[in-house]
């Protein structure tokens, strides 16, 4: 039995306040600044004033803007849905009917990596990609010369500690998903002598397809974000080589003092994050 | 079925592999930590000490810098928690006529990128005279994880029969009586998770206080570790290992805590079910 309450909005003020001042009145911040020319330092400081959208003219003609969607697109296809989703996937159906002790020793593994905040990873990886590190250790073993990952491959190298810590997070959300699947539907296949292969794409996919599509819209929205890996990382460098949106926008607002611009890089990143929010809600097909 | 035995060598063969390349990461900071003499290279120390950790623990400014980090995460999941129980009530109990959509803000809130924000925050911090402080922070972390923390938290009361209450207030309890000594307790475990996720996630966010925190003295570890190997160039591994492992802990506890709620929580089934 529901009823009407008249004091509820007391229960809801706190959350409402804490909501509106941190979260909503930055986003119209946001939309407001990004049509300004603040700055912190040279002529805009003393005088902020309405640019209208030269922001975002400037920006569509910055190479260094294009390029950093760029790059934020080859992060997010190939450590989000190729990397995290894709191998959190292949764990989980390879992890399924195994010895129970090796699926948690290997669980446990790479839940590790998940576990383990994101600071700690950057730094486990540094040493991992470094010219002394583990990684030219092992590749010596097998007679290869020392590379300098982080300067050569630096995208590759973030894109690897990226994958390194997210999978675990899908990993477990397609273990439950995988749990699900009723024992029957499978068998009935084996003695239909279907194959591996063709179970796995024609009945377990099918199966779990509401986790995959859940699954790759919110590790995509959280790898959009990704700012701390790749700022402690590499800087978003050498050069700019693995400077993508957020540290784009960090670069323009905290480094060079640029907020107006800053802020218009931020709507743009809001704007992918509200598309990508909306997509996942339809796909979560929210009854409320 | 040679064909099937084979096939499930080769699977455990390639999670072994996996296993392996997941492990190394891990394995190199374990060790390091350990080590008098470590590496950037992965190697077994020739002797084991602890003094690294002894050195870290040594160190007043690394204590504070985990004292601030306990505060600022400590603080948050307490509000995040108090404040979400409070929002949750109504949500769960009552008609209201904006619920729906107040929910659906919600769950839009809890799926947009916190990054995309820092640069209007940290202005909004700068022109309140709010930067540097500590306090601060803790609400802007506080009101980053609310829309998720309510999201849950409404799940968790929802599954709480209403009847128990009800009983309650025929005995004359008040409706604060009722949320306080019938229905919070019976929510333990959700608001046991709640209270760990927004702790673990505050715990490891080094963005957040490094636009907002300035004074080394107000740091917490999370942007300490970083100035150690990021600035001062890596030179005392063995140390930095071991600072991170001890940085570390906290989360790899509270995930061990957890697990004993969460098992459910990743069908995804709670946060569909509204």
């Amino acid at each position: 039995m529901k009823r009407k309450a008249p004091g509820s909005f007391l229960f809801l003020m706190p959350s409402v306040l804490l909501l509106l001042v941190f979260f909503i009145v930055p986003i119209i911040l946001t939309i407001c600044f990004a049509f300004t020319n603040m700055a912190l330092t040279g002529a805009a400081a003393k005088s902020l004033e309405f640019v209208g959208f030269q922001n975002f003219i400037n920006m569509f003609h910055d190479p260094d803007f294009r390029i950093s969607v760029w790059r934020t697109l080859v992060f997010l296809i190939f450590s989000a849905v190729i990397g995290q989703v894709l191998l959190g996937f292949i764990l989980a159906l390879l992890m399924k009917e195994k010895n129970v002790t090796f699926r948690r020793v290997i669980g446990i593994i790479v839940i590790a990596g998940w576990v383990t905040p994101e600071i700690v990873v950057a730094f486990c990886m540094v040493a991992f990609f470094s010219d002394n590190g583990s990684l030219n250790q092992i590749l010596g073993w097998f007679g290869a010369n020392p590379i300098s990952w982080l300067f050569s491959f630096p995208m590759v190298s973030v894109i690897i500690a990226n994958i390194w810590h997210g999978t675990a997070f899908s990993m477990m959300v397609y273990q439950s998903a995988l749990d699900d699947i009723p024992k029957e539907v499978e068998e009935a296949a084996i003695i239909d002598s279907a194959t591996g292969f063709q179970i796995v794409r024609h009945i377990t996919i099918p199966m779990v397809k509401g986790s995959i599509v859940t699954n790759m819209m919110l590790v995509t929205l959280q790898t959009l974000g990704v700012f701390t890996l790749i700022y402690t990382m590499t800087g978003g460098g050498p050069g700019t080589s693995t400077q993508t949106l957020p540290i784009f926008m960090y670069n323009q607002a905290f480094v060079n003092y640029q907020f107006g611009y800053g802020t218009a890089i931020s709507l743009v990143l809001l704007f992918i994050g509200i598309i990508a929010s909306l997509f996942y809600m339809r796909s979560m097909k929210v009854k409320v | 079925m040679v064909k099937h035995g084979l096939q499930r060598k080769i699977q455990y063969g390639i999670l072994v592999f996996l296993g392996l390349c997941f492990l190394l990461p891990l394995l190199w900071i374990i060790l390091a930590s350990f080590d008098p003499n470590a590496q950037q290279g992965i190697k077994m120390p020739s002797t084991w000490t602890i003094q690294n950790f002894k050195d870290v623990l040594g160190d007043s400014s690394n204590l504070r810098s985990f004292g601030v980090g306990l505060i600022l995460s400590g603080g948050q999941a307490i509000l995040v928690v108090v404040v979400s129980v409070l929002a949750a009530y109504p949500l769960s109990r009552y008609e209201m006529r904006f619920k729906k959509s107040f929910l659906l803000s919600i769950l839009f809130m809890t799926a947009l990128p916190i990054t995309a924000v820092m640069v209007p925050v940290f202005q909004m911090f700068l022109f309140f005279k709010m930067q540097n402080s500590i306090i601060a922070t803790m609400l802007f972390l506080t009101a980053s994880s609310l829309p998720y923390g309510i999201w849950m938290m409404k799940n968790f009361m929802d599954s709480v029969p209403i009847d128990l209450e009800e009983s309650a207030w025929i005995d004359g309890a008040s409706v604060w009586n009722g949320l306080r000594r019938i229905v919070a307790p019976l929510m333990l475990p959700g608001i046991a998770t709640i209270a760990i996720f927004t702790f673990s996630g505050s715990w490891g966010n080094f963005f957040v206080p490094y636009i907002l925190l300035q004074t080394p003295e107000k740091l917490p570890a999370s942007v300490t570790i970083y100035q150690f190997f990021g600035s001062h160039g890596m030179v005392e591994y063995g140390r930095l290992a071991a600072f991170s492992l001890l940085y570390t802990m906290p989360s790899v506890v509270l995930y061990i805590f957890s697990q004993r709620y969460m098992s459910k929580g990743f069908s995804m089934g709670g946060a569909t079910k509204g």
